[in-house]
């Protein structure tokens, strides 16, 4: 019988190789245009890795400016209710309120150091997109932001607030008109605008050296958590717990501790109306490999190789791929994914509300979801982290629309 | 010797430049796409390179983006466009390129989507979100089933990529004229010319053809007194989709009217 071992999981000291392969995820699937300006990038950020002149200019934004680090809080209710201890790391008390900014200050000081002066982004939601914008604003760049046309209607603040950072929101309108076209049309500026302008991809995903320099710059999240921790109760984690959508924020917290191999990592996939329906945006349980934004990943497609459309309640999880070493880290098997519905999420959202005064972005409520679904299920000295990604304000709105609509329908049909 | 290298050795024999216009696969529709592909050798068309429409193009502008979405709301398929194809080369002797994104060949599977190719009667295939590094997968297949295998070049590819790139390519080396994306361009860059006598120098005598920003006849015909193709596609879309409504004659005949005029201007080159 041939053996069906698989093999270990490479850390992220080991991964990506140098052509960008996390095993056989990644690579550089993009224009000719751009194969220079990738490798300018991967140059010039493997410089600014090792410098630590650059390393201590991002820590003092990182301190000053965003507010690191971030605490990790004890959820003494919420464990309660499940049956754990259960720390949340605050990522939404990082400014602009969730961890984008750990990635958009790098890039942000990445582009000075190319000397480049303008810096263009894509957003779904509108979170990378504040966040890059804030970071332009702190460190005088000139800033554009592809958003489409749907979710410039769904998130109006975000789109206000970009514009009062200064930046110009650049609405798009092919295609889905959602996160996935924004990327299309960022690229597509990117080709033109090379030559003085910097992309700043919001998620592990897309091109090499994206996919590895977004999670380096998110990696402080699982730093510090693992120090906090160790402070707190002397030991690492059982089990960390994250969403994914590109996997920006679930890649920063596990990936340093993916080596210690007893640390239980969970990532928590957008399941949208169910996972047996077409709505939904959970591209590892439900894709296969292929070709998407540049990348070999999991994609949502159909037999013909087109994008299909997706769906979720939470715009920032609302995207047909995901990053690369996601894809490699499920195919190893070292992180377990799994996926919740827009009506759980919602439930942890108002849950965790109610429990502890804190309210989740939609995003961060899938993984809070999750952990609602184990209760009971876990030995009492588990120690498990949720990685509490952002803030839900930008939310309140939308789910007042949407369980408001669900009331009165309900209404209606009685 | 496939379709396309006997191309250009006759035309190379002759001192004469190709001109290789560009459609979109069934837009509007599928029959519309054949009976263009038999005109087009009738207007002075050397070549065709045949866009397959995907859902999320990133190399190309507005115009070819919309024929794409236009042709794939109708639900078409790969399997319909080789169809289509494999009819009109019944009838038609003109090269055939096809330009396809890696997103769709992956998923068929680059076996079966060459072997596809060459019994539709394809002659070759252009990947553009494919660059070197990546092509390992589908080399040996494509020059195995004798296609050629197109590679592109832009402004900013490094002299020694350039070579590289050269090296690996086949049929021609498709230059593009603009950093950016594809789309009809008032002003071609000043540096245009110069890149591309420098790209002949390094691609080992094989043919570079020019695409990306031409519209006007006069353009063709400066960019054929360098090059060895002229490749036009947004122009000839954006004519498409304006003759849209008055049915398949009139975007024939629309087609006609300006790829004869682009034929005639690259006709003086060099007399």
């Amino acid at each position: 019988m041939k053996s069906e071992e698989k093999p270990k999981t490479l850390g992220p000291n080991k991964v990506p190789d140098e052509h960008g392969r996390f095993g056989r995820f990644g690579g550089q699937y993009v224009p000719e245009t751009l194969m220079a300006a990738l490798a300018e990038l991967k140059a010039e950020y493997e410089k600014a890795r090792k410098d630590p002149e650059f390393q201590k200019q991002l820590a003092w934004y990182l301190r000053y400016y965003a507010g690191r680090p971030s605490p990790l809080y004890y959820a003494k209710r919420f464990s309660e209710r499940i049956g754990a201890k259960v720390y949340f790391k605050r990522e939404d008390l990082n400014h602009t309120g969730a961890h984008k900014i750990n990635n958009t200050l790098g890039q942000g000081l990445l582009t000075v150091r190319m000397g480049k002066k303008r810096i263009i982004a894509e957003t779904g939601a509108g979170q990378h997109g504040v966040a890059t914008a804030t970071a332009a604003a702190a460190l005088g760049l000139e800033c554009d932001v592809y958003m489409g046309t749907e979710d410039i209607r769904r998130q109006e603040l975000n789109v206000y607030r970009m514009k009062l950072l200064g930046t110009r929101v650049l609405p798009v309108d092919s295609g889905s008109r959602t996160l996935k076209d924004a990327v299309n049309e960022a690229m597509r500026d990117w080709m033109g605008s090379v030559e003085y302008s910097h992309y700043c991809l919001g998620s592990v995903m897309g091109p090499d050296p994206f996919p590895r320099m977004v999670r380096d710059f998110q990696v402080v999240i699982g730093k510090e958590t693992r120090e906090q921790v160790l402070e707190a109760e002397g030991r690492l984690p059982d089990v960390l717990v994250a969403c994914v959508g590109g996997g920006s924020n679930a890649a920063g917290m596990f990936a340093p501790m993916i080596d210690n191999e007893k640390v239980r990592m969970i990532g928590v996939e957008a399941g949208g109306y169910g996972l047996d329906t077409f709505k939904h945006a959970a591209a590892l349980l439900k894709g296969k490999p292929g070709i998407l934004h540049g990348m070999e990943s999991y994609v949502l497609q159909d037999e013909e190789g087109h994008t299909q459309e997706v769906h979720s309640v939470a715009a920032g999880l609302d995207y047909p791929g995901v990053g690369p070493e996601h894809s490699y880290w499920y195919d190893t098997g070292r992180v377990e994914y799994v996926a919740v519905t827009d009506q759980e999420a919602m439930e942890a959202f108002s849950m965790l509300a109610q429990t502890e005064g804190l309210i989740p972005a939609l995003e961060s409520a899938h993984a809070v979801a999750y952990v609602l679904k184990m209760a009971g299920e876990l030995p009492k000295d588990t120690i498990m982290v949720i990685n509490l990604s952002g803030r839900g304000d930008k939310d309140c709105m939308e789910v007042a629309r949407l369980l408001g609509s669900q009331t009165s329908q309900a209404k209606e049909e009685k | 010797m496939n379709r396309i290298e006997a191309l250009f050795k006759e035309l190379g024999s002759r001192g004469r430049k190709a001109l290789m216009p560009y459609v979109t696969a069934g837009f509007p529709d599928l029959a519309t796409t054949a009976a263009l592909i038999e005109q087009l050798p009738e207007s002075g068309a050397n070549m065709l390179e045949l866009g397959i429409p995907f859902s999320d193009p990133i190399a190309d502008g507005p115009v070819i983006q919309n024929s794409y979405t236009q042709a794939l709301s109708k639900g078409l398929k790969s399997k319909q466009i080789f169809e289509m194809i494999g009819e009109v080369r019944k009838r038609v002797e003109i090269p055939i390129a096809a330009m396809v994104s890696y997103s769709i060949v992956n998923k068929l599977g680059p076996a079966e989507y060459v072997k596809s190719c060459v019994e539709a009667g394809i002659d070759g295939l252009i990947i553009p979100d494919l660059p070197l590094e990546e092509t390992e997968p589908i080399r040996a297949l494509i020059t195995e089933a004798g296609l050629s295998g197109i590679m592109l070049v832009a402004p900013s590819t490094p002299v020694e990529r350039q070579n590289k790139i050269a090296k690996s390519s086949s049929g021609f080396i498709y230059y593009m004229s603009v950093m950016g994306i594809t789309g009809e361009r008032d002003k071609l860059p000043a540096e245009l010319v110069d890149h591309v006598v420098r790209l002949k120098e390094v691609s080992g005598g094989k043919p570079v053809c020019v695409g990306f920003g031409i519209s006007r006849p006069e353009q063709a015909a400066m960019v054929g007194e360098v090059a060895d193709g002229v490749i036009v596609g947004s122009a000839i879309i954006r004519r498409i989709s304006e003759a849209e409504d008055k049915g398949m004659e009139a975007i024939v005949a629309r087609v006609d009217e300006y790829v004869s005029s682009l034929a005639e201007a690259l006709s003086e080159v060099g007399r």
